[in-house]
């Protein structure tokens, strides 16, 4: 591939990874276009839009770089695809994963059919993963950076979309992106990495559900001695394992949440941090994807949430939507609306929505 | 080649107006002072506001330079509010942001009644009659409208208002230089007009004020345009405001059937191409200069973003703070269809273009509509 004649529109989002795998990719000869993706619609105290300061960042940092720079709304697909998975997530209990929505939905659907209608030939985007485009196939890969690795939240894509994609900066530490950054002095170079959430950003989160979920406020009760602890402030509020937040100190604690009962709104806790109710060793998953072939009974490693240890599992195929993962020793907070993330060494197979987690053979209904 | 057929938002200042400016540059002082060099100032500006005002049938007591069509606008709506207890003031749904805004503001403290545009592209002068109270101090409306052309029945509504106390504010900025304006003809008891959208400088434009009527200063300090605005006056932009409107008034029938021709050049290429659209408003109660178009096939957001890459630059709507175009309020008011309003693209033309350009930007259009529907 010649760069020259290879138009590449880069995700732009005025942070500092997006700036400088736009800087590498106009280094490397490309014709380069960065946008700027709007995906929610955000005034602070004095009515400016949040997005402006990432923009004028976006605009600063393309003005450098000497590269086209353009915006887009994509605010009705994120509400409707994205953010409103995420309510009905909380709204049944589970503990949703919105990066992995918009991935696959935003980024690598709305965002790339909009830059392939532009003329683009690729998109790429700051994240830390790398992609090999081989023989009509693609592999991903974790990025080298294992701290920062990605392909968690990008497990959902699919080779259509993989071919279409660059990830310059899978094969750089942060702290190199950083010190590239500083050499090329760009505007960004000492920005703050976003944290959480992208649409709720710096806000506190139960404040920010409240303000679309009804908070339902109910008892709070010990698993293993059925004592009530007092109350909670709404199931919602809670993801499986959560030491923070719970508002009970004192007395025997520290606790942590090992279950949500939806039909009686109680929050069930326990009072160690590897209590055995935490453990499963199977869940089922659906929304199964895999990049490349995963063969029934395949024996490879797995992540249950982001930045976790991968642990070693055997992937059964139960039909084309859904896969039992069973772990070879048991894993503690696996929890329902998050994603199974498969690898193969560096190699990142693909993934699914946990749905139901097992002791053995005993559902953990209460997980959620 | 690349094309701007974005007119309406601003046009390059003409260098001929420029460079007779420089040359005035050594009448430097400040017209404020006694001195001599004070003098001179004050002189060159009476000189260059007698200009103005003749432009448009004024008289040059008549004139408040300020900043630009945002400030006069400003004043004249504040200016208007500052001096009555309860008004109730008319504006419509169309306005340029300076008028509609500044409305909208007040709205929480007054009353404002906003009138709604037709699919033509009008609003209705018995609308305007309809809404008209006893307490109504102030109608404000824009003589062309600066996303669709659309020429407004000011003279109805002046009609319609001799016989009421509510004074008529009109915003006749997308107007000069395309069809004749005349404060007199036009009924008019304030009048904004503005520098860089007639091949003059940014940062200067006026309010043309009746005589015998008060205003409230919205800036205030010395006793600067008739203590109506004060400010150390800009003589050398007040001079190349002078040269813009003579040469535009001057001009005005050779430019605008120019862009006329142009307009027209333009619908018929798009026809003969068959990329699906249509006009927006009624084609026949529009100024020469502006015309915006329905593409059903695109979002303008889209369509903006691949026409600049293919270097023509056009606009649409408003432009949000990060850059994504909000949906014209204006299409938005004529058709109550968010999704047109969406898809709606203004060209504006200036008889500074050659018709290989019209050929350009349609040879662009279409090029991006087949690879939309392939």
């Amino acid at each position: 591939m010649d760069p020259s004649q290879t138009t590449v529109v880069v995700g732009m989002s005025g942070g500092v990874d997006s700036s400088v795998t736009a800087q590498l990719l106009k280094e490397q000869g490309y014709n380069v276009i960065g946008i700027f993706m709007k995906n929610w619609d955000d005034t602070d105290e004095f009515g400016v839009c949040t997005a402006t300061e990432d923009y004028e960042d976006v605009r600063l940092v393309a003005e450098q770089i000497g590269i086209p720079y353009y915006s887009v709304n994509f605010e009705k697909e994120y509400y409707d695809r994205v953010f409103k998975y995420f309510l009905e997530e909380y709204e049944k209990g589970r503990t949703p994963n919105p990066d992995v929505m918009c991935n696959k939905e935003i980024k690598f659907k709305a965002f790339l059919d909009h830059a392939m209608k532009l003329g683009a030939d690729y998109v790429a985007t700051g994240h830390y993963a790398r992609v090999s485009h081989e023989d009509g196939s693609v592999t991903m890969m974790r990025g080298v950076d294992n701290n920062k690795d990605q392909t968690y939240f990008l497990n959902q894509l699919s080779q259509e979309q993989l071919s279409k994609v660059m990830f310059p900066l899978g094969h750089l530490e942060k702290s190199e992106v950083r010190a590239l950054a500083n050499d090329y002095d760009l505007a960004t170079k000492d920005k703050k990495d976003s944290t959480g959430i992208c649409f709720i950003g710096e806000r506190d989160f139960k404040e920010f559900l409240s303000g679309y979920l009804p908070a339902n406020p109910g008892r709070m009760i010990n698993l293993d001695t059925g004592e009530d602890m007092g109350s909670h402030d709404g199931l919602m509020y809670y993801t499986i394992g959560q030491r923070q937040g719970l508002g009970i100190g004192g007395e025997g604690g520290p606790y942590f949440v090992a279950g949500k009962n939806l039909a009686t709104n109680e929050l069930y806790v326990v009072s160690q941090y590897e209590n055995e109710s935490l453990y499963s060793t199977k869940l089922t998953a659906s929304d199964v994807n895999f990049i490349n072939d995963v063969e029934d009974g395949r024996h490879c490693t797995a992540k249950f949430r982001y930045r976790q240890q991968d642990v070693p599992v055997t992937v059964l195929r139960i039909d084309d939507d859904t896969i039992e993962v069973v772990f070879d020793a048991p894993a503690r907070a696996v929890t329902p609306g998050q994603a199974v993330v498969l690898y193969d060494g560096d190699v990142c197979l693909g993934g699914a929505t946990i749905d139901t987690v097992y002791n053995e053979e005993k559902v953990l209904e209460y997980l959620g | 080649m690349s094309v701007y057929v974005d007119y309406a938002s601003t046009t390059p200042f003409d260098r001929e107006i420029l460079n007779e400016v420089m040359d005035s540059a050594d009448v430097f002082g400040n017209p404020s002072s006694i001195h001599r060099p004070g003098k001179d100032a004050k002189a060159a500006l009476q000189k260059h506001r007698t200009h103005i005002s003749q432009k448009i049938n004024a008289k040059p007591k008549e004139i408040i330079i300020t900043s630009g069509a945002t400030e006069a606008n400003n004043l004249a709506i504040r200016g208007t509010a500052d001096r009555h207890e309860r008004p109730h003031m008319i504006t419509t749904d169309i306005e340029h942001a300076s008028v509609r805004t500044t409305y909208q503001n007040l709205s929480e403290a007054f009353e404002v009644t906003f009138l709604k545009a037709s699919e033509n592209g009008l609003i209705d002068a018995d609308d305007l009659k309809n809404s008209l109270r006893s307490n109504t101090v102030l109608v404000s409306i824009m003589l062309v409208n600066n996303e669709t052309g659309s020429i407004q029945p000011v003279f109805e509504i002046a009609e319609i208002l001799k016989d009421h106390q509510a004074l008529l504010h009109v915003d006749a900025v997308q107007a000069f230089g395309h069809m004749e304006v005349d404060v007199q003809k036009l009924g008019a008891d304030m009048l904004t007009l503005s520098g860089h959208k007639i091949y003059g400088p940014k940062g200067i434009g006026l309010l043309y004020l009746r005589e015998g009527i008060k205003l409230s200063a919205q800036l205030t300090g010395g006793s600067h345009e008739l203590s109506r605005r004060a400010g150390t006056e800009n003589v050398m932009w007040v001079h190349a405001l002078a040269l813009a409107m003579e040469k535009a008034a001057d001009e005005r029938a050779q430019r605008s059937l120019k862009e006329m021709q142009l307009k027209e050049r333009f619908l018929n290429e798009l026809t003969a191409k068959k990329i699906p659209f249509e006009v927006n408003g009624d084609l026949n109660q529009q100024a020469s200069h502006i015309t915006n178009i329905y593409f059903p096939w695109s979002e303008a957001e889209f369509l903006l973003t691949a026409l600049d890459m293919a270097g023509i630059f056009v606009s649409a709507g408003s432009a949000c703070n990060a850059g994504t175009v909000q949906p014209s309020h204006v299409i938005q008011s004529m058709y109550e269809d968010e999704e047109r309003a969406l898809c709606s693209v203004r060209f504006s033309f200036s008889y500074l273009m050659e018709e290989d350009e019209v050929t350009e930007i349609v040879s662009q259009l279409d090029a991006i509509y087949k690879r939309l529907s392939k």
